[in-house]
């Protein structure tokens, strides 16, 4: 029974390395098939994709609390906030 | 009373939640200096979309790749680690350790290798915008590959001193969320600098 438990945590992890890997063959295929604007989209979702991955299997965000929810997400809004701010200003100068 | 109020404080599973708002709280400054590059690589690239296109050409594919299937798999020789000391198996942490250390050597060798093809081409941080900021991201993102294998390194010493067991941990645990994070950094940067340009 313990011994069952014990495999069962491995067995996520080992599924969930699988799933980066595929994931990573098939962003850096995609990158020798010409999209135009499209490449961009696809290799962010899929670096999405795997970030999340990491973020709440690796990192256990998925077992955690709020509050470690909120230590997680604050600072991309900041990094949204800080990227959008700058565009505003630096794509429409003359 | 002040007594209990040390025993309150000296819980393990109360120490290792602590710790965790802790690393979180410095993970998030660290989204936010690596956020400064990529904020700077967003306004160059929409700047030059034509030199950012001939420039991502001369980054080699196959490094890149091989990187983060390294980069992977040193995640999950971290993920492993834990999970066996969450059982109190001090033997498999130290076996994971030393592959994720192993695995992390093999990123900077990879990385070595790429920089020294560069430098012959003469393709260097002054060459353009582009390349400054293939180096500073990259260079950044190194030497946090590199400050993660003295935490690790320090992790694996405490193990082999028999320090860690299932019911104080929280080092190891601290240790592999900073690992992770790591690997997120790079998991953003391989496409970004190799895939699209």
């Amino acid at each position: 029974m313990r011994n069952e438990f014990r495999m069962a945590a491995y067995r996520t992890y080992i599924i969930v390395w699988i799933a980066l890997l595929i994931l990573t063959l098939v962003t850096w295929g995609v990158s020798y098939i010409n999209l135009g604007m499209g490449n961009v989209a696809v290799a962010l979702f899929i670096a999405s994709l795997k970030a999340a991955l990491v973020a709440l299997f690796f990192m256990h965000l998925r077992y955690e609390n709020r509050l470690v929810w909120a230590f997680a997400i604050l600072p991309l809004f900041f990094l949204a906030l800080i990227i959008f701010g700058t565009l505003s200003d630096t794509m429409f100068r003359n | 009373m002040q007594d209990v109020t040390e025993t309150k404080n000296s819980l393990p599973e109360q120490g290792l939640e602590t710790a965790k708002l802790g690393i979180w709280a410095f993970l998030a400054t660290e989204v936010l200096l690596f956020g400064g590059l990529f904020t700077a690589y967003t306004v160059f690239r929409i700047g030059q979309p034509r030199m950012f296109h001939t420039e991502y050409l001369k980054l080699n594919r196959l490094f890149g790749a091989v990187n983060t299937v390294v980069l992977i798999c040193s995640s999950l020789t971290v993920a492993l680690g834990i999970a066996a000391i969450r059982q109190g198996r001090q033997r498999m942490l130290k076996v994971c350790l030393v592959l994720t250390l192993l695995l992390a050597a093999t990123f900077l060798g990879v990385k070595y290798a790429e920089y020294s093809e560069h430098i012959a081409r003469h393709e260097l941080p002054r060459t353009n915008n582009f390349f400054s900021l293939y180096y500073m991201m990259t260079g950044l993102h190194a030497i946090h590959v590199f400050a993660g294998m003295i935490a690790l390194t320090t992790m694996l010493v405490l193990a082999a001193r028999g320090k860690f067991s299932a019911e104080y941990h929280a080092p190891v645990e601290i240790t592999g969320l900073y690992w992770h994070f790591v690997d997120l950094v790079w998991i953003y940067l391989f496409p970004l600098l190799y895939l699209i340009g």
